[in-house]
Parts: structure tokens; C-alpha cells; sequence
């Protein structure tokens, strides 16, 4: 009921509590490492740079739109079917994502296949809609979508970055590190770096996995120390 | 409260709205999604040949791929008997437009051996050699793996070949597209024996026995190699009376 009042309360267009919806996403109440939600689409599409930039490019846009479409709708929707609406909204904006994608980029659409569509399920929409926009203002709720979006994209970005470096040796397909001379740092030649070879579990859903569970040891251990309780 | 009346109306409203803009949408962007498809496609031909093309594949723009298939690319659809259907045929039997690259090997697997059609793309570089680019398709570990396998035009050699694959693991099976070294050893080997028994080729565990017939195995991609094998075994063996008929 709290967060039925602060929006009630007339506020600048972009206050401190505006500027807290964009912000603590990204930190304090990031979904992935703290609220725990869209782990299925973090495995999967974590192999390569490229795929997890256009899947947090597609869930910020689904998430922005929809969390706006529920809050204009929210005196509207009946109670009794307001899940159903909320899935028709989502469902309805990423089958808009994924003509688009097709239409733009048929190879990234090729790689992502069915996991574009399994933005439906990603339940950080859900439970945005559900928790967030159902209460709040149109701009409340887009500025909450967009710092959800990134606090996801960012993360999934991160892991992206761990598992193609380490898994395949590049960065957005450029060579880092590998065995002839397309790579930054040529193993076959490198007196330094001669042992160095791919790790093959980085490319396998498992190690996502890992490294989303050192990711968040590193989180709440190191970087947020608030988020442990000590008691 | 609402009323029931009122929850009526609202998904009956909501559900036209979603269904206007999305089949607007899907309607509207037809056009660019078969273009796009079509690119695609053409690409993977292409790409079994992508050392004989004299230009980098990855950096020709849509146009130029469909340049090059339109310019030096002769299509042509098989029965199994190695005759030639013409394009109006084709039509008949209900293929979008009559050429090779509207049949989908996927459908053509699932009817009865004797029905199938299939595609044979022949390439002819700025040299003035052909490339016989064949399609062939098979079972991985997990789902279906497909590829383009492109000979000589002593029907013989290969001159390259390109992997796909649905579900492979990543970093195991689906070496066999990405892996650049497992399909640059396809490269000069022998489909027949000099006595002109059909050999094909064989992806051996443990490393290549035999030269001519033989390439490596990937480690921990046991099945999804014997899949290749048996793709390669069964699915060249499709266009041999084409090829028996055009080397009397």
C-alpha cells in the first residue's frame, strides 16, 4: 500500500523517488542477482556477446512498453482477469520484437530462435506488471521498466562477456585471445601465453550458471555488503 | 467491482485490438521476412563453396548474394530416379515457384523414399569450373543436422562443404558449423574408390584412417559425427543416378 501513496503524492517529473525506480534496479534490488527472476533466458542466450545485446535491447523494450500499457490501463482492467490482460500484453509486444527482429537482423533472429518468444515467460515482466505498474503513473512505471530492463541486461551482458571470452576467446565476435593470427593475443606464437586454450565448459549452459552464482557471491560479499543480513 | 457484462467486453475489445495490430503487422512485413529467408538460404548454398568464390561471403550485402545466384547459379530438381523435373512440373506439384531453393529438405525427408525430390545447385566460378552443390540432410544427437556439400565437376572431389544443425550441443556437436577446421578436412576428398565404388566419407572417432575417404572425428561428439557420416553416406547416394547419367 506504501507505493500506492508515493504515487499519489504529486512529485517533479524527475525527483529523487524517480531517479530511486531507475537506479536500484541496477544495484540494490537488481532481478537477476537479488530478486532471482529470468535465470532460464540468462543460460541461454549468455554464449555470445551479440545475442545477449539484442536480448536485453528486446526486454527493455518489452518491459517499458508493457509496464506503460498496464499503467494506463490499471483503472481499467478488471480485477478478475488482470493477469490474462498482462499476459496478452506482453505476449502481444514480443511477437511485435520478434516480426521486427526478423525483419531487421534474420541471422540474430535465427540464433535467439525460440528464445525471443520465451520473453513471455521471463517473469521479471510479470512480476513488474503485477507489483509495479498495476499501482503506478505511466512515467513512474516506463522509468521502472527501463531500470529493471537494464539492471537484466546488464547482468546477462556481464556473464555474456565471462562466458564468450573465456568459452570462445572473443568479444562481439572480435578475437582476444586464440590460437592464429585473427586474435589480439596469438597463442600459437605467444611465448607467455602458450598453454592458453578455450575452456569448453563456458560455452555450455552449466556455466552460467556458475558464474551467475559467483556473480551474486560477489554482489551481496563485496560490492553490497547491505544486502546481507547479519542478524 | 466490475461487471461480468463489463469483463465480456473488455476481452472481447482487447482481443480484436491485439488481433488487428498483430496480423497488420505480420501481413505488412511478409515481403521483407521472405526476402530475408531467401538471403539466408542462399547464403548456406553459398557458403559450401565460399573459398571458390573469390570474395569474402561475410561481407557481401543481400544484393550481391542474390547477384551471384541469379548470375552463376543453375538450379535444377532431381527425382530419385536422376531425372530432371522442369519447372512446371514443380508447380504442379505444388513448389512455390519450380526451383531448387523452394524445396525444404526437412518436408522431403518426411515422405516415402521414392517421392522425394532434390535440389542440385551448380555454380560456375569467374575460372569457368563447376561446383556441384548437393544438399543433404540427417539425424545429430539431439535433432535434425543438414548441410550443402559441393563436388567437383569430376563428380568426385569435394571442393567444400557447410554444416547446420537444430539442436546440437554447443562447443560439441555444433562443431560441425562451427568449427572451420572439421569442414576445411572435407576438402579434396573422394566421394568414389579408383575402381568407382561408392565410398563416400567417413568421420572416424579417433582420427582418420584413410586419406582419400576419412576426416577426424570431434572429441565428445561421437554421435553427432556418425550422424554426419551416415548424412553424408545416404544423402550423396541420392544423386548418384544423376551423376551416373550425366558421366555416360
Amino acid at each position: 500500500m506504501s507505493e500506492v501513496k508515493v504515487a499519489e503524492k504529486k512529485s517533479a517529473l524527475f525527483g529523487k523517488n524517480e531517479k530511486k525506480l531507475l537506479i536500484d534496479p541496477l544495484n540494490d534490488n537488481n532481478p537477476i542477482t537479488v530478486q532471482v527472476l529470468g535465470i532460464c533466458s540468462a543460460l541461454a542466450v549468455t554464449t555470445l556477446m551479440n545475442k545477449a545485446l539484442v536480448m536485453s535491447i528486446a526486454v527493455i523494450f518489452v518491459l517499458a512498453a508493457s509496464n506503460v500499457l498496464t499503467s494506463l490501463l490499471r483503472n481499467s482492467i478488471p480485477k478478475q482477469v488482470r493477469m490474462i490482460v498482462q499476459l496478452v500484453i506482453i505476449a502481444t509486444l514480443v511477437t511485435v520484437v520478434e516480426l521486427a527482429l526478423k525483419a531487421l537482423d534474420y541471422n540474430t533472429f535465427k540464433e535467439l530462435s525460440v528464445f525471443i518468444g520465451l520473453i513471455i515467460t521471463n517473469c521479471i515482466i510479470m512480476g513488474r506488471l503485477e507489483a509495479f505498474a498495476m499501482a503506478n503513473s505511466p512515467w513512474r512505471a516506463f522509468l521502472d521498466g527501463i531500470g529493471n530492463g537494464l539492471g537484466y541486461g546488464i547482468i546477462l551482458l556481464l556473464v555474456a562477456f565471462i562466458r564468450e571470452l573465456f568459452g570462445k576467446g572473443t568479444v562481439f565476435g572480435f578475437g582476444i585471445i586464440g590460437p592464429d593470427a585473427g586474435y589480439l593475443i596469438n597463442t600459437s606464437e605467444s611465448w607467455l601465453f602458450g598453454w592458453y586454450a578455450n575452456n569448453n565448459l563456458m560455452v555450455l549452459f552449466p556455466s552460467a550458471m556458475f558464474v551467475i552464482g559467483v556473480l551474486i557471491w560477489i554482489h551481496r560479499g563485496i560490492v553490497n555488503k547491505s544486502l546481507v543480513d547479519v542478524s | 467491482m466490475h461487471s461480468t457484462n463489463y469483463i465480456i467486453r473488455f476481452v472481447l475489445v482487447m482481443t480484436a485490438i491485439v488481433a488487428v495490430i498483430l496480423s497488420l503487422m505480420s501481413t505488412g512485413l511478409k515481403p521483407i521476412h521472405d526476402k530475408n529467408e531467401a538471403v539466408y538460404n542462399k547464403t548456406a548454398i553459398l557458403s559450401a563453396i565460399a573459398s571458390h568464390l573469390g570474395k569474402d561471403l561475410k561481407t557481401l550485402s543481400d544484393e550481391e548474394i542474390g547477384a551471384i545466384f541469379s548470375e552463376k547459379v543453375t538450379q535444377k530438381v532431381l527425382n530419385m530416379d536422376g531425372k530432371v523435373i522442369d519447372e512446371a512440373t514443380m508447380m504442379e506439384m505444388g513448389y512455390k515457384d519450380g526451383l531448387a531453393e523452394s524445396v525444404d529438405m526437412g518436408k522431403e525427408m518426411k515422405k516415402p523414399e521414392e517421392d522425394r525430390v532434390l535440389p542440385l545447385f551448380i555454380y560456375e566460378s569467374d575460372k569457368g569450373n563447376e561446383f556441384y552443390i548437393l544438399n543433404v540432410r540427417g539425424k545429430g544427437l539431439w535433432d535434425e543436422i543438414w548441410g550443402c556439400v559441393a563436388l567437383e565437376d569430376d563428380m568426385n572431389t569435394i571442393a567444400g562443404v557447410a554444416f547446420d544443425h537444430k539442436a546440437e550441443t554447443p562447443g560439441l556437436g555444433a562443431e560441425i558449423k562451427d568449427s572451420q577446421a572439421f569442414k576445411e578436412q572435407f576438402v579434396g576428398k573422394k566421394i568414389y574408390r579408383p575402381d568407382g565404388e561408392y565410398k563416400s566419407i567417413y568421420v572416424r572417432k579417433g582420427g582418420a584412417k584413410d586419406p582419400v575417404h576419412e576426416v577426424d572425428g570431434i572429441s565428445g561428439a561421437t554421435i553427432t559425427a556418425d550422424g554426419v557420416t551416415e548424412m553424408m553416406q545416404r544423402g550423396i547416394a541420392y544423386y548418384e543416378p544423376y551423376f551416373d547419367k550425366i558421366n555416360k
